[in-house]
């Protein structure tokens, strides 16, 4: 191909990309650096946002204030617990679920990750019914001769439910790898008299690991900034990151510590993305020459 | 086949319980003839599914939800298809740069997202705009039909568009004739899955819609924060009817597996 064959070629390959690149260069690039920007704002509560003069008081009281590392730490631990939770559950459903025979595999695979693609607000509220003070889950308990427990509200709500909207994250990359699977290892392994869990720890487990590892990536990423779940099970004191920056930006109106506090969360979040990728990335090249 | 023990298939129930069970708890609420929230056991009653319909500011968000996910899955699709075909068939310097921009709204979390189009839109005076609105929803969703127009694009057989090519066919037959119909499922399905993405929204919208511009997630995730009453039961049991009902669209014309955990 002769250079000017390369470029006709690639300015057919701009032109087409214009539209979407247009859309993604004013509605994404833009507004993250208006709101990088806006985080070194100076505020006041009595005259608002000064756009021409800065700051860092913000990421000072970020990292100083007692009130927002208290949250931070909070939205660490419930992602760390959801994310655990969700390994401990969905990769055990997704080999069970790789083992089943022909038509209840793709029945159940399809059960089970279609929630995925039900509002999250309606799986919020159905949460809410179960954990309610008279909900289904304090009913059962009743009427077994227990005493209502506090459930809603809770940081167990808010986990419970998190699980619930996290764990098809997790089961989708750990049964995309066990497709990928050679059946005949573990069948190799049991002929030669190993015995089932040995398989499962030392010829299933191995090669799933890269899609366990991008499982718990997606659903730490996904929990650490959910908003509508702790927001609607968490109640008003049992703030989360990102139902804080919703209070900063619509109950205190303070902008420049709302966009502080969310230029943090997606630092946190892209980083983590990027250096488990990269580690991922190093161990399994390695291991796979 | 199965080769599950008693052990695996009693954990798996489990497993499928818990999935189902809050969204089975909502159908059955929102049938309940109380003014509780009640299971109903022996009368099933419509009165709280009448109520909804009473509620103009549900029905007038359920609209605003509709006209907004069909527009912007339509328009995401008009900018998807062409940057996927520009993706998958041209060498163009930036390419892989284009590719992992137009995903990147996948991992870019939905609230910094709407925080950031909140500062824009009230800096260019468009806040509570509908357009924008739209505009913001195309954002999100584009990269659902990009990866499924990708998908389908990749491993397409070049042989029919080189032959119709030689026989002096212009670009635009080329595409309408041969390559639309060949990536149509793809484009198919990625409209309807950002129509599912555009209509359940919640994180983003809160921030950049107004009373008139309300969605209908907004519009439950406001009340629910407020009040809880069987008619919230009833709102979910249509919203779960409505994605049963795109779902079950989805999967006749790209299969739900497909779309769910790739392609098999």
């Amino acid at each position: 191909m002769s250079a000017l064959a390369a470029i006709r070629l690639g300015r057919q390959g701009y032109l087409l990309s214009a539209p979407a690149l247009a859309l993604y260069v004013s509605l994404l690039v833009i507004p993250l650096m208006l709101t990088l920007l806006l985080s070194f704002n100076v505020f006041d509560y009595g005259s608002g946002i000064k756009g021409d003069a800065y700051t860092i008081e913000h990421y000072d009281s970020l990292l100083g204030d007692p009130y927002f590392y208290e949250i931070f730490l909070r939205t660490l631990w419930i992602s760390a617990l959801t994310t655990l939770l969700c390994v401990l559950i969905g990769v055990p459903e997704a080999y069970i679920l790789s083992r089943m025979g022909a038509p209840w595999r793709s029945i159940f695979l399809i059960l089970i990750l279609t929630p995925l693609l039900i509002s999250v607000v309606v799986r919020a509220f159905g949460w809410s019914l179960l954990l309610g003070a008279d909900g289904l889950v304090n009913q059962t308990l009743q009427a077994f001769g227990g005493s209502p427990m506090k459930l809603l509200y809770t940081p167990f709500a808010v986990v419970i439910a998190l699980v619930h909207v996290m764990l098809p994250f997790m089961i989708i990359p750990v049964w995309t790898s066990l497709q990928k699977l050679d059946p005949a290892a573990e069948q190799a392994a049991l002929s030669l008299g190993a015995g089932h869990f040995t398989v499962i720890r030392q010829v299933v487990l191995p090669q799933i690991m890269p899609g366990i590892l991008s499982g718990t990536l997606i659903v730490f990423g996904l929990a650490a900034s959910s908003f509508a779940i702790p927001g609607l099970l968490g109640g008003r004191r049992l703030k989360m990151v990102a139902t804080l920056i919703y209070d900063q930006y619509l109950s205190e109106l303070n902008w420049p510590m709302g966009a502080a506090i969310a230029v943090a969360l997606l630092l946190i979040n892209l980083l983590i993305m990027l250096s488990w990728n990269r580690m991922i990335e190093g161990r399994y090249k390695k291991s796979l020459g | 086949m199965s080769r599950n023990g008693s052990f695996a298939l009693l954990f798996h129930t489990l497993v499928v319980l818990f999935m189902l069970a809050p969204l089975m708890v909502v159908c059955l609420v929102a049938f309940t003839p109380q003014n509780t929230l009640s299971l109903p056991t022996t009368e099933f009653s419509l009165r709280w599914f009448r109520a909804v319909f009473e509620r103009a500011d549900f029905v007038d968000a359920f609209y605003n939800s509709l006209i907004l996910a069909f527009s912007a899955a339509s328009l995401a699709t008009l900018i998807a298809v062409p940057a996927a075909l520009a993706i998958t068939r041209f060498e163009f310097p930036g390419r892989d740069f284009f590719n992992g921009l137009f995903l990147s709204p996948i991992i870019i979390p939905h609230l910094v997202l709407g925080v950031a189009l909140l500062r824009l839109f009230a800096l260019i005076g468009v806040n509570g705009s509908f357009a924008w609105l739209i505009f913001a929803h195309v954002l999100v969703i584009t990269p659902y039909v990009l990866r499924l127009v990708l998908a389908s694009a990749i491993g397409l057989d070049r042989s029919a568009e080189h032959a119709a090519q030689s026989l002096g066919a212009g670009r635009f037959t080329l595409f309408r004739q041969i390559t639309l119909p060949m990536i149509l499922p793809g484009v198919a399905g990625g409209w309807l899955l950002a129509f599912i993405n555009s209509f359940d929204e919640v994180t983003l919208s809160i921030f950049v819609t107004s009373p008139a511009t309300q969605t209908l997630p907004v519009r439950m995730y406001v009340y629910a924060t407020e009040s809880i009453d069987p008619m919230m039961a009833a709102v979910s049991a249509l919203v779960i009817a409505l994605t049963a009902l795109t779902m079950i669209l989805l999967d006749r014309v790209y299969g739900l597996d497909r779309v769910l955990v790739g392609k098999q």
